[in-house]
């Protein structure tokens, strides 16, 4: 029965990926593609944020800047050698390896003590990265950030450049994604669950818990960084803003709004505060209130954590495995009364 | 038949109040040894030192003539020394049959494997399962563990220690808080326990009666001291346990100590 029931979600989440790789051909619209693309980018973004905080239950405060190093990473390198493919290769090699060191840190410095000692120091390290970005004009262009040229694409395909980054980073997401799913099904995942339960009593279960932590603090740091190089790709622009506190934060709304340890719910936290940034803004021009869409997101985030306390996804999975909870109940309790009935007879 | 676990003039105190005072045992090896004493005796906390969850203030750990005093919980797991909590202790949001799989996947030391899925390890799974069966608890197998009354989550507490098919078992007043009618059935999962090879067991109890048929061994601990130890005929006999159990008047233990 389980089995059916995986083959049936897996069934679903291809025929989403299905549509979502033909929607640009109906919809070839510059704006809506790139609303796509940074849909796809934060919802990954988002994921390694779930990873963390959803499946481990470690807060940071200080994701941004993992999403910075990507960004960054890439962008400088293309910028100060060759707009090739084999230099963008390298960015993202730069990408993983500073984000994944950077990540290492954190955990090995923090992640011994108290959760909230892994929120304080990413926060700083964020703000440190910031700063750095800000003061070393040199290499970063400072708040002004600047452009960069992207490899051009053989052939006709250059022509549909925004479709080949469309589909590239729609391709990033659902790798990422199964991929992420897997290492939560992994025996290591039920490893991280079991810490973001209880981490005493896994260590009385005989495992260590400080390199699961550390483990985990890297591939989310790393996953955040190929957002990051999605994101600077996307924009061929960069500048300060990918380390601002408003990115970890996007991601926190994104995470807790889909649906925290869903992985699904991120990206659909992803897609709502997206659109719902890009539309409220839109309706600026009807009056005035809408521009300032932060005060309506305010009122959509209470109004979802009266409804949806557990996120989106959260609570549908809660309702489903209610009812079959009661039915489960139902059918024990009728067993029971036909094994009465036979007893009687 | 060796001494398994030692414990040398172990003490702890907790600001000015000495909750373990000076307790010097053995506990010898594959026996059943059972620690009863009033609540606030110093069960748990002696547990908790045996376990490595606290650190004494004085004194020794021995475990199989190694210093353990030292070592942390996870190396006493790992080495053999398993246990189980009073405060219940398990995974409140994961299904009770996870809360236990994951005991025998650590028993199985399959600790970071991340690209098979779970499910493939079928054995774990289906040996969680047995003993869920063992503790009568499997129609509750897919349901969080949160929701388990208090009775249910220490038969969860003992289907998880049982996972760990650890050399020593350490339970915490196992069956507080379950049905009258279901107590013997798990008593006797416990008293089985010995028979499934090289298995020590320590109980706390608070009730005498209920542990007086199982034990080889007896220990009486009050107000943090060993009062008394010896074979369960002994210890009915013994007036000063009699006194202080019955009685519980703290002057008799300085009386006669």
């Amino acid at each position: 029965m389980i089995m059916q029931k995986l083959h049936k979600s897996t069934w679903i989440y291809f025929a989403i990926v299905f549509v979502l790789i033909l929607l640009p051909f109906f919809k070839d619209d510059r704006w809506f593609l790139f609303l796509m693309i940074q849909i796809f980018v934060f919802a990954i973004f988002a994921m390694s944020y779930d990873l963390l905080l959803g499946y481990t239950g470690i807060v940071s405060f200080g994701h941004a800047m993992f999403f910075g190093i990507g960004a960054y990473s890439v962008a400088v390198t293309m910028n100060r050698m060759e707009s090739t493919f084999p230099s963008f290769l390298l960015g993202v090699l730069v990408a993983v390896f500073a984000s994944g060191i950077v990540a290492f840190l954190a955990g090995i410095l923090t992640l011994k003590l108290k959760s909230h000692y892994y929120a304080m120091l990413t926060l700083a390290l964020a703000g440190m990265f910031l700063y750095i970005a800000e003061r070393w004009r040199s290499v970063t262009g400072g708040n002004d950030g600047f452009t960069f040229r992207i490899p051009e694409l053989p052939g006709a395909l250059q022509d549909h450049r925004n479709l080949v980054i469309y589909l590239f980073t729609l391709f990033m997401m659902v790798i990422l994604f199964f991929g992420m799913k897997r290492l939560t099904e992994s025996p290591l995942g039920r490893v991280l669950v079991g810490i973001r339960e209880n981490d005493q009593r896994v260590e009385s279960l005989g495992f260590r818990i400080m390199p699961y932590k550390v483990l985990i603090s890297i591939i989310s740091g790393v996953v955040a960084a190929l957002a990051g190089v999605l994101y600077a790709i996307s924009l061929r622009f960069v500048n300060t803003q990918v380390f601002d506190i408003e990115v970890t934060l996007d991601a926190l709304l994104m995470t807790i709004i889909g649906g925290v340890g869903t992985l699904i719910g991120p990206i659909i936290g992803s897609a709502i505060i997206n659109l719902s940034h890009h539309f409220l803004s839109d309706l600026a021009n009807v009056h005035w209130i809408f521009q300032r869409w932060v005060i309506l997101f305010g009122v959509i985030f209470i109004l979802a954590m009266i409804f949806f306390p557990n996120g989106i996804v959260g609570t549908i999975k809660q309702k489903v495995e209610q009812r079959r909870m009661k039915r489960r109940i139902l059918e024990v309790e009728k067993q029971e009364e036909l094994d009465e009935g036979k007893k009687h007879a | 038949m060796g001494t398994i676990i030692k414990t040398e003039e172990l003490s702890i105190a907790f600001g000015g109040h000495l909750a373990v005072n000076n307790v010097s045992v053995e506990i010898k090896r594959n026996t059943f040894t059972s620690v009863i004493g009033p609540n606030g005796a110093g069960k748990t906390t002696f547990f908790n030192l045996l376990s490595g969850q606290l650190s004494p203030t004085s004194g020794r750990v021995i475990y199989k003539e190694e210093d353990i005093t030292k070592q942390s919980v996870i190396e006493r797991t790992r080495n053999g020394i398993g246990r189980s909590f009073q405060i219940t202790n398990v995974f409140p949001n994961i299904t009770v049959l996870e809360n236990v799989r994951l005991a025998v996947q650590s028993r199985e030391r399959v600790r970071f494997d991340l690209f098979r899925h779970f499910k493939n390890y079928k054995q774990f799974e289906e040996e969680a399962m047995s003993l869920l069966k063992m503790v009568l608890l499997e129609e509750k197998a897919e349901i969080p563990a949160a929701t388990l009354s208090h009775g249910e989550k220490r038969k969860l507490e003992i289907a998880m220690l049982l996972a760990l098919n650890t050399e020593v078992l350490l339970l915490d007043e196992p069956t507080a808080g379950m049905s009258l009618e279901e107590v013997p059935a798990i008593l006797n999962v416990i008293e089985n326990i010995k028979d499934q090879g090289d298995r020590t067991v320590v109980l706390i109890e608070h009730k005498m009666d209920m542990v007086l048929n199982l034990s080889d061994r007896m220990m009486v601990l009050f107000n943090g001291e060993l009062l008394a130890e010896g074979t369960p005929e002994e210890i009915m006999n013994n007036e000063t346990v009699q006194t202080a159990y019955i009685g519980g008047d703290p002057n008799v233990t300085t009386a006669t100590t």
